[in-house]
């Protein structure tokens, strides 16, 4: 192992890269190992890691998941009755999607109740609140996946709230739902590609952006 | 024990590596069972399939004999047709599956005018009427062979085994 790393070093030199990701100071008012109540600084990490769980197990799902108006509910029935670990699996993307966003907003909170926020570090609340709105977007096209009643009904309303937006709001409504009265086949396939690919694209260079602006900036000193 | 202290540095290192190692093992191994569950799957047993061909029709010439079955693809249930090519040698039943052992197309029965022979017409393949392959042609092998029984003087096929006869 030593050696393997050893050889790899020598010729890219990667210590400097990694070290400059993992190796800083956690200054003393932000590690629970000084004063406990800093556990509140962790909140922002424990969304992070329940994000890297949703993308893994969402990965998994769509090994047997298929977005059709016929086969979307049996295929998630099989994968979660059938499959060795099916339950497991599900059950991680199922309370994640929840937990994520119970973490988000108590990394939310720590943030404005530290007043973080404040200059120089305006953007990166910004960049925070987009990544919100894209964690809401994505729990609100994942419920319809399942293509369940719960799925259908809790996408109505959704599809009603934002057909109320003034002016554009019919237009919105369409294109989420691809029909003007129908929310059938073509919903859920636009559901699962905004899911699966454009959602999950906007998040990744949001969180680039908010962890390279964090990095920059360091953390927020003590109130 | 040996004299070897172990420093802080390692000790720490040694649990953050095996903590982190039990969390990551704890959220891969079910995800990883999930998804090479298709390979561990128990091999459902292949039942005869009844077919509408009367045992006392065939001959030593081989018949095509279209069969259907259902077939539980995971969460979807569809009716596959298959055939077979059977014929009789003396008292004994000889049902050969159409599948070319060269890439898979399916074999025809004197095809492209090649008397007493299975013809492939992908890529020429010839097989004798036991589904022996021909030397100089491009399958590897002889035609696989379906178990075969009767009821009520029809014909039934089970699953496929390796040629016998060949």
């Amino acid at each position: 192992m030593r050696k393997l790393y050893d050889w790899v070093d020598e010729r890219l030199d990667i210590t400097p890269i990694w070290r400059d990701i993992a190796d800083h100071e956690v200054p003393e008012h932000v590690n629970p190992a000084h004063h406990f109540s800093a556990f509140v600084y962790c909140f922002g990490g424990l969304t992070f890691f329940i994000t890297v769980i949703q993308i893994l197990s969402g990965m998994f799902l769509t090994m047997y998941y298929v977005p059709d108006v016929e086969n979307a509910w049996k295929s998630v029935y099989y994968l979660q009755n059938e499959v060795a670990f099916g339950e497991i699996v599900r059950g991680m993307h199922h309370w994640g999607a929840s937990l994520v966003i119970v973490m988000m907003f108590l990394h939310t909170l720590r943030v404005f109740f530290t007043g973080s926020y404040k200059k120089p570090r305006e953007l990166n609340w910004i960049v925070g609140v987009l990544i919100f709105c894209v964690m809401l977007g994505l729990g609100f096209t994942g419920y319809l996946l399942p293509w369940d009643m719960k799925a259908l009904f809790a996408t109505k309303v959704g599809l009603e709230i934002a057909g109320s937006v003034p002016f554009i709001g019919d237009l919105i409504k369409v294109l989420l739902a691809g029909d003007d009265t129908i929310i059938g086949a073509q919903t859920l396939t636009r559901f699962f590609a905004i899911h699966v690919f454009f959602l999950p694209a906007a998040l990744f260079v949001l969180l680039a952006v908010h962890f390279i602006m964090i990095r920059r900036q360091g953390i927020s000193g003590p109130l | 024990m040996s004299n070897k202290k172990v420093s802080r540095r390692q000790f720490l290192n040694y649990t953050l590596t095996g903590v982190g190692g039990f969390m990551a093992a704890s959220i891969l191994m079910p995800m990883i069972r999930f998804a090479i569950d298709p390979a561990l799957q128990a091999k459902a047993e292949g039942d005869f399939i009844l077919t509408s061909q009367k045992i006392d029709e065939l001959t030593d010439v081989p018949v095509r004999v279209d069969f259907s079955y259902e077939q539980v693809d995971a969460w979807y249930k569809s009716e596959v047709s298959e055939m077979a090519w059977v014929y009789k040698e003396g008292d004994k039943i000889i049902a050969l599956s159409p599948v070319c052992k060269h890439l898979g197309c399916t074999v025809n029965w004197e095809g492209g005018e090649h008397k007493n022979e299975y013809f492939c017409a992908c890529h020429a393949g010839r097989y004798e009427k036991n589904g022996k392959n021909i030397a100089g042609t491009p399958p590897t092998g002889p035609l696989d062979q379906y178990e075969v029984s009767e009821k009520d003087g029809y014909l039934m096929l089970g699953k496929k085994i390796p040629n016998t006869l060949a």
